[in-house]
């Protein structure tokens, strides 16, 4: 029976993949590939996310036919037309693929996209705890993932690809449980440095190295669990010293670590599927690590290294404090503003959504447009807590994708506009990057507002500063009208004041 | 598949990965998360081998949880993008 002849060949393993088989884990990956390229454009994307559905449904249902679990009780000699589908086995499989569903179904429908970051980092641990489930279970059960010789003795390849594969996981695990912590803030944001952390942090990462060099000599028990045990400890250590303002960074960085983690374990099973998202997976949180640490003018090494918004002293900057003039402003006299402008753009930050004032904010565009106001939104790249939040964030509350725009996109056109509007933003609109050599942020790049012909700040109060703990010239231009108040209720005053003044 | 193939195909994708991710708008950089999160729980396919497989129940157990675990991210994940994806609206003219 050609069925059962595929089940058979199935079990083979390294040496004998079914050739159909291979095929539909290629087409899955494929189909990833083309679920990325959905994303270049918000025209494309719900379409991108339907392949990524397909492909991984003809992952699943293909490892089902060739994994089907078979009872063989019957037959010692393993005859194959004594083999019988083992039923109960198969309905515990379905029964947890159900229970995940659910659980992933509700998560997904529940979260507040103000908790993306904290979503993401809950799913990441747990494919880097799947990871290390899959592991342990080949290193268990090495004959049914054909990774082993007739004596039980794993591959040589095969264990360094285990080794690689768990302690990803691992580190991905618990770094993510570090990270959702901190962006829940279950735990502070504040660095927590150990005294000679990174010895510690070496010594660890060397004693995993050169453990699983000696497990490809010797695959007793310890060795492997060692590993896992201390990769567990490295992703917590590696995650506890950096700082809640670059968790952006951390967040990407676990996600190409996840990636990383599916394609060792892809080495493992010479699954193509796997290997092919494991690299893209890798490659774009490599990626997107690169632009938030650009965006931040950090480098990748000093984000790892930590301690980051540890020192509260303020830089350099904050010593010399004099009280210098600033122009107080209305609701009235900012909607009077607006209402007369030609060209507005707006800048979020993520101060705007924590006061929830994205609504307000678009409404307030809305009566603008009404007016026949030419209104944009300008996104700095750590706008949000994690790439491209902040765009999320305006999707949600309605505001047209083709109104928003990127730094490098818009950044031109502030010397045409008559009002930047500055809501819930700080340090991302400071010129102090572009000119002050001593600056803590000199480098980053900025949205040159203060090139506009009027700029209005909404912030709380003049005494706060951004993450970085400087001042922002901005506030004490004489072109400057400072709007102090709640975000969300400053807006919604402008909302009044524009609708009250009529047409 | 011998060893040099796989890592053939894994280099290859690497490239293949970093020009795609490149042409995602940043707009769009927060779905590109969720999804590839959704993507990278393919290792659903290493549990389902676990826990299908007869010889050990330690391991067999493992992969159960491994395939709750996966599958909490694959719909979850999915579901999620879908929820962002369709909130991106063009300007109604």
């Amino acid at each position: 029976m050609e069925f059962q002849s595929i089940l058979s060949a199935a079990t083979g393993g390294h040496g004998a993949v079914n050739p159909w088989a291979a095929v539909a884990y290629l087409v899955a990956g494929v189909l990833f590939i083309l679920s990325l390229r959905g994303l270049s454009s918000p025209a494309t994307a719900q379409s991108g996310n339907r392949f990524g559905m397909i492909g991984m449904t003809i992952a699943v249902v293909t490892t089902l036919l060739t994994h089907m679990p078979m009872r063989s009780e019957a037959s010692p000699q393993g005859n194959p037309h004594d083999l019988m589908v083992d039923w109960i086995s198969l309905t515990e499989i379905l029964a947890a693929i159900s229970i995940g569903a659910v659980i992933g179904i509700v998560m997904a429908r529940k979260i507040a996209m103000t908790a993306m970051p904290q979503l993401v980092a809950a799913f990441h641990s747990l494919v880097g705890l799947a990871a290390v489930a899959v592991a342990a279970a080949a290193y268990l059960n090495p004959v049914a993932f054909g990774i082993a010789d007739a004596a039980g003795q794993i591959h040589v390849v095969s264990r360094v690809e285990m080794g690689l594969g768990i302690a990803i996981g691992a580190i991905t695990f618990s770094g993510s449980v570090i990270a959702f912590l901190k962006l829940n803030g279950n735990m502070s944001g504040s660095p927590i440095m150990l005294p000679g952390r990174h010895i510690i942090n070496l010594g660890t990462l060397a004693a995993i190295v050169a453990l699983t060099a000696y497990f490809t000599q010797d695959q007793s028990p310890w060795v492997f669990w060692t590993i896992t045990g201390l990769s567990f400890a490295i992703g917590f250590l590696l995650i506890i010293p950096i700082g809640g303002a670059d968790m952006p960074v951390v967040v990407s960085m676990l996600n190409s670590y996840s990636g990383w983690a599916a394609a060792a374990m892809g080495f493992t099973l010479g699954n193509t599927a796997m290997i092919i998202t494991g690299a893209l997976v890798g490659s774009s949180g490599a990626i997107l690590s690169y632009i938030m640490c650009r965006a931040m003018n950090r480098s990748f090494i000093s984000v790892i290294a930590g301690g980051f918004g540890a020192d509260d002293s303020g830089g350099g900057a904050g010593g010399s404090k004099e009280q210098r003039p600033w122009k107080p402003g209305s609701a009235e006299d900012a909607a009077f503003l607006m209402s007369q402008a030609e060209n507005v753009i707006i800048v979020p930050g993520y101060g705007m959504a924590v006061a929830q004032a994205q609504h307000a904010l678009r409404e307030m565009a809305d009566q603008l447009k009404k007016e026949g106001v030419n209104v944009k939104y300008a996104i700095h790249p750590v706008a949000g807590r994690m790439p491209g939040h902040m765009n999320v964030l305006l999707a949600e509350a309605n505001v047209p994708y083709d109104e928003v725009f990127e730094l490098e996109d818009i950044n031109g056109e502030f010397a045409q506009c008559d009002v930047a509007f500055v809501i819930g933003a700080n340090d991302v609109t400071n010129p102090a990057a572009k000119t002050d050599k001593t600056s803590p942020i000199y480098g980053m790049p900025v949205l040159d507002v203060e090139k506009a012909k009027t700029v209005l700040f909404v912030k709380r109060s003049m005494g706060g500063v951004g993450y970085a703990g400087v001042d922002n010239d901005v506030f004490y231009m004489d072109n400057t009208m400072m709007l102090l108040g709640d975000a969300k209720k400053m807006a919604d005053d402008i909302v009044k004041a524009l609708s009250g003044s009529g047409h | 598949m011998d060893f040099i193939a796989i890592f053939s195909i894994f280099v290859l994708a690497c490239f293949v990965g970093y020009f795609v991710v490149w042409s995602v708008t940043p707009a769009l950089h927060t779905p590109l998360m969720s999804v590839t999160n959704a993507i990278s729980s393919v290792i659903i396919v290493g549990a389902l081998i676990a826990s299908a497989a007869a010889g050990s129940a330690t391991s067999k157990w493992l992969g159960l949880a491994a395939v709750v675990m996966a599958s909490i991210n694959i719909f979850g994940g999915f579901a999620v993008t879908a929820r962002m994806l369709a909130m991106y609206k063009k300007k109604e003219r």
